[in-house]
C-alpha cells in the first residue's frame, strides 16, 4: 500500500448514542480513524465495545431510533456520509461499500434463491437485466470458490453449508466491485477449519480485486494473520491505534497487553491457566468523563477518574489513549 | 408434494369415518325427540308410528350405516345426476330433513349463497384491511397509527358480534335509516338498483363480521412482520441498498405472510358454518341459521349432515393449509 496516499474512508471523531428508557448510551465516543486503499484495517475489541456499532454508523445501518449518530464526519471520498440523504447512502451501501455479518446461518432471507438475492444488487446499481446479472452471479459464486456455481444459483439458502453461506454473503457483498467492504465478525459463527478457508478466500479476493477492508473480530490470532493496521477498542472509543507488528510487537495500552495476555499459548507449559481480563465492560451511561478501562486497570492513576485520556501518539504510526507509560512504569506526559 | 396430498388424502378417509360416527353417537346420546312438537292431541300410538317411520326403530348401527350409504354414495350419485341429467340415483333414498321432509342437501344448497355472500364477502374484505394494517402497524411499532390500531382491534376483537350487530342496526337503520335491520333473502338482483340494494342490505352484516376478522388477523399480521423485521436478512437487505419498500414488501412481507396464509385457509371453513350469531341477528337464513333451527327442532339428519359437512372442509383446510405452507417456505418439504 502506497504511504500517503488518499484514505478511501476517513472517519472523524463520530459519536452515536443510543436512546433508552435509562437515560443515553454512549455506543461510540470520539472515534477517528482511516482506511487506505487497498488496506485491511483490523478492529479488535471484547463485545460490546463498539465495534460493530461503530461501522454500521457509517452508512446509517443503524435503526433510528433508539441509534443516533450525534456528530463527526465520515468521508467518503469526497462525500460526507454523515450529511447525506437515505437514496445517496442506499446507492453506496452495496454498490461502494459492501457488507459481510457474522451469522451466515440468518444473514441470508430465507425464502428466495440465492440467486435471486445476489443479483438483487446487481440489478439495482448496476442497473443489469435478469440474463446479465445471472451471467454475472454465476461468475461471483465461482470467484467466491463455490463448484458447481451455475446450478447452485436456484438453491435456497438452506441448501447451503454455514461455510457455504459465509462465500455467499461474500458474493453478495462484492458484486458491485466496492471500494470498501465491512466485515464484521464473519467468521465468527464458523468452526476453525472453514474459518480458515474463509480467511484465505478473503486475502486471495483482496490481492485479486484490491479492495480496502475493514476486518471487525475479537479474534488477535485471524488479525495477526491478515491485518495491515489494528485498532483497539473498548468502551466505545479507540484505545490503541498501530501497524500489526507494532501492535504485538509493542502494546502500550493495559487493555491491550491485557489482551495479549488471554491469547491461549500453543507451546510451553500445559499447566498454564488460561488468563482472563477481571471484571467487566462498563455500561456506557452517561457522558464519557473518565478512562472506560479505568475499573479493570491494573495501572490506574487518581487522573484516570477524572478525564478521560486522548489519543498520544507513542511510537511510528502508533497512538494510545492512555496516562500510563509502559516504558517507564510511571504517567505518560499528556 | 403430490405424494404427501395423496397420502394425507387417503388418511383423511378414516379421520372422517371417525369423526361421522362420533357426530351420530352424540346426536344419540343426547336427548330430544323429533315429535315433541306434534300436538299433545295426537296419540301416543300414532306417535310410535311416526318415529317408526322416521327409523327411529331401528338399532343404531342401521341407521349409521342408512346414513353413511345415503351421504357417501346416494347423495354423490344425485349430484351427479343433476349436473349430467343421468339417472343413476333414481328412486333412492337421500338424506332427508325429518322437519322439512325435503332432502337435506337440497336446503344446504339453497342456503349456502346467502352464507357465501355475507360471511364470504366479509373474509376478503377483512384480510384486504387486515394485511396493510399488521404491516404498517409493525413498520411503524409504537407510532400513533400502531396504538389506535391495537386499540381499535382489541375492542374488535372482544366486542361480540350480538353486540357490535345491534349497534350498528341502532346507529343506521333506526337512527340514520340508511340501510334496512334485515336481510332480505329473497332479494334478487337482476340490474343495478337491486344491486344496490343487495349491497345496502349486506354493508351491516359485512361490517360486523369483518371488524372481529380484521382484528384477529390483523394481529397475526403484526406479530410475524415483528418477528421477522428483526431478522438479520433485513440487515442485509438494507446492506446490499435496496430501499425500504423492497426490504419490507418483499423480504419481509415474503416470509410474513407464511404462518399468516396458513391461519386465513384454516378460517375459511368457518366461512361456510356460517356466522351462527351474526345471521341471528341480521336475521340473513344462511347456514349457521339452518343448523340452530336444526338443533332446535332435534332434525338430527339435518345436524349430523351439517356437521359432518364441517368436519370435511376442516380436515380439507388443514390440509391445503399445509400444502400453502409447504409452498411458501421452501425450508418445508414433505416428500
Amino acid at each position: 500500500m502506497p504511504d500517503g496516499a488518499l484514505p478511501v474512508l476517513d472517519v472523524k471523531e463520530l459519536k452515536t448514542v443510543f436512546r433508552t428508557r435509562r437515560g443515553e448510551v454512549h455506543a461510540v465516543n470520539s472515534v477517528s480513524f482511516d482506511l487506505k486503499p487497498g488496506e485491511l484495517l483490523g478492529v479488535v475489541g471484547e463485545s460490546g465495545s463498539g465495534k460493530s456499532v461503530t461501522m454500521m454508523s457509517l452508512i446509517g445501518l443503524l435503526p433510528s431510533p433508539p441509534a443516533e449518530v450525534r456528530g463527526g464526519q465520515v468521508m467518503f471520498g469526497d462525500q460526507d456520509l454523515l450529511q447525506a440523504d437515505d437514496d445517496t447512502l442506499r446507492a453506496i451501501r452495496g454498490a461502494r461499500i459492501g457488507f459481510v455479518f457474522q451469522d451466515p446461518m440468518t444473514s441470508l432471507n430465507p425464502v428466495f434463491t440465492v440467486g435471486f438475492q445476489i443479483m438483487e444488487p446487481l440489478r439495482k446499481h448496476m442497473g443489469m437485466d435478469k440474463r446479465a446479472a445471472r451471467v454475472r452471479a454465476k461468475e461471483l459464486l465461482e470467484l467466491v470458490g463455490i463448484p458447481d456455481a451455475a446450478s447452485r444459483l436456484t438453491d435456497f439458502p438452506h441448501q447451503f453449508s454455514g461455510g457455504m453461506r459465509q462465500r455467499v454473503m461474500i458474493a453478495i457483498a462484492l458484486a458491485c466491485d466496492p471500494q470498501v467492504l465491512i466485515a464484521d465478525e464473519p467468521t465468527t459463527a464458523l468452526d476453525v477449519t472453514i474459518q480458515a478457508q474463509i480467511l484465505e478466500l478473503v486475502k486471495d479476493l483482496r490481492q485479486k480485486l484490491g479492495m480496502a477492508i475493514v476486518w471487525i473480530t475479537h479474534d488477535l490470532g485471524v488479525i495477526a494473520g491478515i491485518a495491515d493496521r489494528v485498532i483497539v477498542m473498548y468502551g466505545g472509543q479507540i484505545v490503541e491505534h498501530a501497524p500489526v507488528k507494532e501492535l504485538f510487537g509493542n502494546p502500550q495500552h493495559p487493555y491491550t497487553r491485557a489482551l495479549l495476555e488471554t491469547v491461549p499459548a500453543m507451546h510451553g507449559d500445559r499447566a498454564d491457566r488460561l488468563r482472563v481480563i477481571q471484571g467487566q465492560p462498563p455500561v456506557l451511561a452517561g457522558p464519557p468523563d473518565a478512562c472506560p478501562f479505568r475499573a479493570r486497570c491494573s495501572h490506574r492513576f487518581e487522573r484516570c477518574d477524572r478525564e478521560n485520556p486522548p489519543r498520544v501518539p507513542c511510537g511510528p504510526a502508533h497512538d494510545t489513549a492512555c496516562f500510563w507509560d509502559p516504558a517507564t512504569g510511571g504517567p505518560r506526559h499528556v | 408434494m403430490l405424494t404427501f396430498t395423496i397420502r394425507r388424502l387417503l388418511l383423511a378417509i378414516p379421520t372422517l369415518l371417525f369423526i361421522s360416527l362420533v357426530i351420530f353417537l352424540l346426536l344419540e346420546l343426547a336427548p330430544g325427540d323429533p315429535m315433541a312438537q306434534v300436538p299433545l292431541t295426537v296419540p301416543p300410538e300414532v306417535k310410535e308410528r311416526m318415529r317408526e317411520a322416521l327409523g327411529l326403530g331401528e338399532p343404531v348401527h342401521v341407521r349409521f350405516w342408512k346414513w353413511l350409504v345415503q351421504f357417501f354414495w346416494v347423495e354423490p350419485l344425485h349430484l351427479i345426476d343433476n349436473l349430467f341429467g343421468t339417472a343413476l340415483a333414481e328412486g333412492q333414498q337421500r338424506v332427508i330433513s325429518w322437519q322439512s321432509r325435503s332432502p337435506v342437501m337440497d336446503i344446504v344448497a339453497q342456503r349456502i349463497p346467502q352464507t357465501l355472500w355475507v360471511v364470504g364477502v366479509a373474509y376478503i374484505v377483512a384480510i384486504l384491511i387486515a394485511i396493510p394494517i399488521g404491516v404498517y402497524s409493525a413498520y411503524r411499532q409504537y407510532s400513533w397509527f400502531d396504538q389506535a390500531g391495537t386499540f381499535i382491534t382489541m375492542v374488535g376483537f372482544s366486542v361480540p358480534p350480538f353486540f357490535s350487530g345491534v349497534l350498528v342496526i341502532v346507529i343506521f337503520s333506526v337512527n340514520l335509516g340508511w340501510f334496512p335491520s334485515i336481510y332480505d333473502t329473497t332479494h334478487e338482483v337482476n340490474d343495478w338498483d337491486s344491486f344496490v340494494v343487495q349491497l345496502k342490505q349486506m354493508i351491516m352484516p359485512v361490517m360486523v363480521l369483518a371488524l372481529q376478522i380484521t382484528s384477529q388477523i390483523s394481529r397475526f399480521m403484526r406479530a410475524s412482520m415483528l418477528d421477522n423485521l428483526g431478522q438479520d436478512y433485513v440487515r442485509t437487505a438494507r446492506a446490499k441498498g435496496m430501499t425500504e419498500r423492497v426490504v419490507v414488501l418483499l423480504h419481509v412481507l415474503r416470509n410474513s405472510m407464511i404462518p399468516v396464509v396458513t391461519v386465513i385457509a384454516l378460517g375459511i371453513p368457518a366461512i361456510f358454518g356460517g356466522a351462527i350469531i351474526t345471521e341471528q341477528v341480521f336475521k340473513v337464513n344462511g347456514i349457521g341459521q339452518l343448523l340452530i333451527t336444526a338443533i332446535q327442532a332435534n332434525d338430527l339428519p339435518m345436524v349430523q349432515t351439517l356437521t359432518f359437512i364441517f368436519a370435511v372442509l376442516i380436515v380439507l383446510f388443514n390440509l391445503i393449509a399445509d400444502v400453502l405452507y409447504g409452498i411458501l417456505d421452501p425450508r418445508i418439504r414433505y416428500d
